[in-house]
């Protein structure tokens, strides 16, 4: 990174060029006959070709690229695997996660490395040298072989580690390193790399001391860009793979912790250190999550989501409690944590609260405690609150959205309807709406009778048309219902009452030049069950 | 076998105990309709548990708007919780807010939890039921889930009760079971008494009391000897906010009531007006 802030702006990056033993689900280790060398293989245009080996097959001098069937004619007992790229990209995520424990700006560079960004971060682990060797012990202890280079800007990291060097880049000093990187580690694609090849320029070197102008003017813009971040003299900002939370309280521990009261101790510890550096901060959280990192490289994360921003540990710490207990599959210690880490996204500007004369401050709190409980418990799907849209076409009038989406009373502002008339509009709606047989008057008398759930309903009264179309923008293309509806509320003998609609009219079906018995049944208007009346 | 007098003074210890935290309420909360609210005693009593029954799956909309009527006048202005199962959407839909608001509900008041099955719909409701600044609410379960036994629902009303929270619980598709509810009630569709033009008319329905604690009870075929009938046709009225029956509205006036004046076409000057009469007789 640029020296944007101050002292050491670094970037680390690490590849795993080989990724043998970590295909999942496709291989399994105790399927393999011992002492093979394993091989992924991948169908390239017509060619069964290896993608990638296990070092036992390159210390055999099979490389990548090479034919299956020439592989094997050089190595008979060689095991060759199909190569699962899905899973490959679901392993360097699980990493990802992992590497989470570094630094929160992850991302990933596909197809087998992953960029950090460590600017501020070196000195929690004992700098960038003590960092790099930690790191790369522990991918090692999870059965991966890396490269990891620490660099001023990732493109120069990245080039570095992808053509096989590895170790530290002093700062400013990029460019002296990667001078005698080919020009492929520029990453130009094919053919502008084939293009430097053929005008004699085969190092990063051999294009740095030439002036830009010509060049870019030769080989297009790219060429003068990239240089110009391989070699460090501009940096780019990481898009990390998840957005940075507000604040990160965390913990670390040198034996990894498995018991649930172990556990519980932490995130209360966590929860009050989070809450004090809220409270000097006049924030609140909104959202709250707990990461569980295993010492195996595993990575759980709870989210909990309040209505407000609360920064009151005891009631973070509740919904929480409540969200662990009702997961599905049980947040599993496997091995045990080594580090909890507890953070808190969209913390908003929270004061000290007043409450009120008549109380209400304190009523409000309680229903956005409970709507806090009820959402950490069931989800944010299915904690509701009406809203209303501004539209008459009745599928979208109104809507139910999770309830810390709305603000209370978002719903109320709704037609009650004319005085001593019956109510216009169901009370409940089928989405879709359900299609029913009627018996109806032609061109548009109200249904006589209908059959819905294999139930024949005789309709004793019944009001209607009543004719609504969507705005006009919302007309389908084509389709082969009308997107006019005639709406009709009718009760049937027991004093059920339901609201009907025709889907298209009977003109429109009977063409006068196409007879009967020519048009197939699919042009009749269809009738359909939209509500039910209470 | 009497009890014997140890016994007895156990449970007036209890009664005494129990007495004050079932009366912090006292509030009650009627009808709107004379006849039922003086067979209750002037009303249901909020901070307590009632149970209302849907016979049958197809009572849902009956039964829903029923009992979010009947939560409306408990929580006056409060909020509501509103808990249903999964399964309600299958067989009857989602709610609408315009279908609340034509009831001259609030939409704004309700707070909907989406439950999956039964025992998930109770644990939301015994929370609920703590929470004070609630007005009522509103448990729907379909069938008898195995968790719905007089424990939980002793539990449900217990807390109800410390709170003043009124419960309403609507059981669809339901057989009755024993429990701690103060009432129960069986609610069914019944026939609209029709506006103009045969034009369905405001919602109706036919309510049971089943059952209810300290006072009289029980279908009349149930109880022999019993003389009154505690099966009321209600229909409710949203101008007023309150239930009524369907008789102390005046009959529609095109079916069998005299005609009112209304404007009517003119005549045709110079023409006398018996002529058109008689040309409809001859077509």
């Amino acid at each position: 990174m640029t020296a944007h802030t101050g002292g050491q702006a670094r970037t680390g990056q690490h590849a795993t060029p080989q990724k043998p033993e970590h295909q999942e689900k496709s291989w399994h280790e105790d399927e393999r006959p011992s002492a093979s060398p394993l091989a992924f293989i991948e169908r390239v245009r017509g060619a069964v070709r290896l993608v990638a080996l296990d070092p036992a097959g390159l210390a055999l001098g099979l490389r990548p690229g090479l034919t299956l069937a020439d592989a094997r004619a050089r190595v008979p007992h060689l095991v060759a695997v199909e190569a699962d790229p899905a899973a490959d990209v679901r392993l360097l995520e699980r990493l990802a996660d992992d590497c989470d424990r570094w630094t929160p700006l992850v991302c990933l560079d596909l197809p087998d490395g992953l960029i950090l960004d460590i600017t501020g971060c070196a000195h929690l682990f004992g700098g960038e040298t003590a960092l790099r060797q930690r790191l790369l012990a522990r991918l090692e202890r999870l059965g991966f072989r890396a490269h990891a280079v620490i660099a001023g800007t990732p493109d120069a990291a990245r080039a570095l580690a992808r053509f096989g060097r590895s170790g530290l880049v002093p700062e400013g000093e990029e460019a002296r390193y990667v001078a005698s990187l080919p020009v492929g580690a520029l990453d130009l694609g094919e053919e502008a790399t084939l293009a430097l090849a053929r005008a004699g320029l085969k190092t990063i070197g051999a294009l740095a001391g030439r002036p830009s102008l010509p060049l870019s003017a030769r080989f297009g813009e790219a060429v003068r860009v990239r240089l110009a971040r391989v070699t460090g003299r501009e940096d780019i900002r990481l898009t990390p793979r998840r957005a940075l939370p507000d604040l990160i309280a965390e913990h670390r521990f040198a034996e990894p912790i498995g018991r649930a009261e172990d556990i519980e101790a932490t995130l209360e510890g966590l929860v009050r250190q989070l809450a004090t550096m809220l409270e000097a901060r006049g924030q609140g959280g909104r959202r709250f999550e707990a990461s569980f990192f295993r010492a195996d490289g595993a990575v759980r994360r709870i989210p909990v989501e309040t209505g407000r921003p609360t920064r009151e540990p005891g009631a973070v710490l509740r919904l929480l409690r409540e969200r662990l207990d009702s997961l599905a599959d049980p947040v599993d210690p496997g091995f045990g944590f080594d580090l909890v880490r507890l953070a808190a996204s969209r913390a908003e500007p929270l004061g000290a609260l007043q409450v009120r004369l008549d109380g209400r401050v304190v009523e409000d709190e309680e229903i956005a405690a409970l709507l806090d409980r009820l959402t950490a418990r069931f989800g944010r799907a299915r904690v509701l609150r009406f809203i209303a849209r501004d539209t008459h076409d009745p599928g979208r009038a109104t809507g139910l959205v999770p309830a810390h989406d709305a603000p209370a009373g978002a719903g109320s502002a709704l037609p009650h309807g004319e005085p001593d008339e019956a109510p216009t509009r169901p009370f409940t709606l089928f989405d879709p709406p359900h299609p029913v047989e009627v018996v109806a008057e032609v061109p548009d008398g109200p249904p006589l009778r209908f059959r819905w759930r294999r139930v024949l309903h005789q309709v004793m009264h019944a009001e209607g048309p009543e004719r609504i179309a969507p705005e006009w923008w919302r007309f389908p293309h084509g389709g082969t219902l009308s997107p006019v509806r005639d709406y009709y509320r009718v009760e049937d003998r027991e004093g059920r009452r339901f609201w009907l609609f025709r889907a298209g009219l009977y003109e429109e079906a009977s063409h006068p030049d196409v007879g009967m018995d020519t048009a197939p049944a699919m042009d009749m208007p269809r009738w359909f069950l939209h509500g039910l009346f209470a | 076998m009497r009890p014997t007098p140890d016994i007895t003074a156990l449970r007036k210890t209890l009664a005494s105990h129990e007495a004050p935290r079932l009366s912090v309420a006292g509030r009650r909360f009627s009808f709107g309709v004379e006849g039922l609210d003086s067979a209750l005693g002037g009303g249901l009593p909020a901070g307590a548990l009632h149970e209302i029954i849907g016979a049958a799956g197809a009572d849902l909309p009956e039964g829903e708007a029923f009992t979010a009527l009947l939560a409306a006048r408990a929580a006056q202005g409060r909020p509501i919780l509103w808990i249903r199962q999964d399964l309600m959407a299958n067989e009857g839909g989602m709610p609408d807010a315009r279908g609340l608001a034509a009831l001259g509900l609030d939409p704004g008041a309700f707070l909907l939890v989406r439950a999956r099955n039964g025992e998930q719909a109770l644990r939301a409701a015994s929370d609920g039921a703590a929470c004070t600044a609630l007005g009522a609410v509103l448990i729907e379960i379909w069938g008898e889930p195995r968790r719905l036994d007089l424990t939980a629902t002793r539990r449900l009303a217990l807390r109800a009760a410390e709170s003043g929270v009124t419960l309403l619980m609507l059981r669809l598709a339901a057989r009755v079971l024993p429990s701690a509810s103060h009432s129960r009630w069986r609610v069914a569709p019944l026939l609209s008494v029709p506006l103009e033009a045969r034009a369905p008319g405001p919602p109706a329905f036919a309510l049971t009391l089943l059952r209810q604690r300290a006072g009289p009870s029980g279908v009349a075929g149930e109880a022999p000897g019993q003389n009154w009938n505690l099966t009321w046709q209600l229909e409710w009225d949203r101008d007023q906010q309150r239930f009524r029956t369907p008789d102390s509205r005046r009959k529609p006036r095109f079916l069998d009531g005299p005609a009112l004046s209304r404007p009517v076409a003119a005549l045709p000057a110079g023409r006398p007006a018996g002529a058109g009469r008689a040309d409809r007789k001859a077509g």
